[in-house]
């Protein structure tokens, strides 16, 4: 069983809030537990963050989509924006000695300290960010609540 | 809920009471701003009340990294009060737990402030 919604959002801080809303309520219905709910739902924040800041650099012509689908195993949400792509392996380590006092630079850090998988793609242009979640459930787990 | 600050102070000390969400926009602004009045006047013994923050994101916590380089560049302390489980374990994941002087109670947090 699969269940897939997706919605194209402004560059907009208030997209932002919508998208964190909504990965809330999918991340409950997914029945993941209140933190896990949190984490989902902050990973999703900080990469919505940055579609709209650093991506499309709220640029109203441009959109960012994201796709909220869930599985029996896991929750797998993926948000792609229109902006000039970035290299994952130049993303800094807000932990190293030089960073940790940088007022910017902990987004990506927190989003795979709260994903189980995270994968980063440059689309030229664009980014695409998958977030995976596992519910800790499998297909037997299922059938056996669709039974009851 | 957007954040919600007011001041008060007691024993030379500026205790900052805050409230919901410190999130890009609206409330990391109000954090800079604050942070940067309070400066400006010359009060340079700042507590953070952050009992009623519901909510902060990575953009807030960077702008708690802001304000705690800008009091302390003007020779000033600023210490953190009241962490709610969740902004404490942003912290600790970030490796900010140590970085900050994080008080859990307020007359003996205004008492750790040098004379």
């Amino acid at each position: 069983m699969t269940n897939r919604v997706s919605y194209t959002l402004e560059s907009t801080l208030d997209s932002v809030n919508q998208v964190e809303q909504k990965a809330t309520e999918v991340a409950a219905r997914a029945g993941l537990g209140e933190d896990a709910q949190f984490q989902v739902a902050m990973a999703v924040r900080e990469a919505a963050v940055n579609a709209v800041l650093h991506g499309n650099a709220y640029d109203p012509s441009k959109r960012f989509m994201v796709a909220y689908e869930t599985t029996v195993e896991a929750l797998v949400i993926t948000i792609t924006d229109q902006g000039k792509g970035i290299n994952p392996e130049s993303i800094p380590d807000p932990l190293s000695p030089e960073n940790l006092m940088k007022g910017s630079g902990r987004g990506i850090f927190l989003i795979r300290s709260f994903m189980d998988e995270v994968k980063i793609q440059n689309k030229n242009p664009g980014t695409e960010i998958t977030l995976i979640k596992h519910t800790g459930r499998n297909a037997a787990d299922a059938k056996e609540e669709e039974a009851q | 809920m957007s954040m919600k600050v007011s001041n008060r102070q007691v024993d030379g000390v500026s205790i900052v009471d805050m409230s919901g969400r410190i999130t890009l926009g609206e409330g990391s602004v109000v954090l800079r701003d604050t942070i940067r009045d309070m400066v400006g006047k010359g009060n340079k013994k700042i507590l953070l009340n952050l009992g009623d923050v519901t909510y902060i994101d990575s953009s807030g916590i960077g702008e708690l990294v802001s304000a705690f380089t800008a009091v302390r560049r003007e020779g000033g302390e600023l210490k953190l009060l009241n962490l709610t489980k969740k902004v404490h374990d942003l912290l600790q994941i970030t490796k900010l737990y140590t970085v900050f002087d994080i008080k859990d109670d307020e007359a003996s947090a205004i008492k750790s402030f040098s004379k």
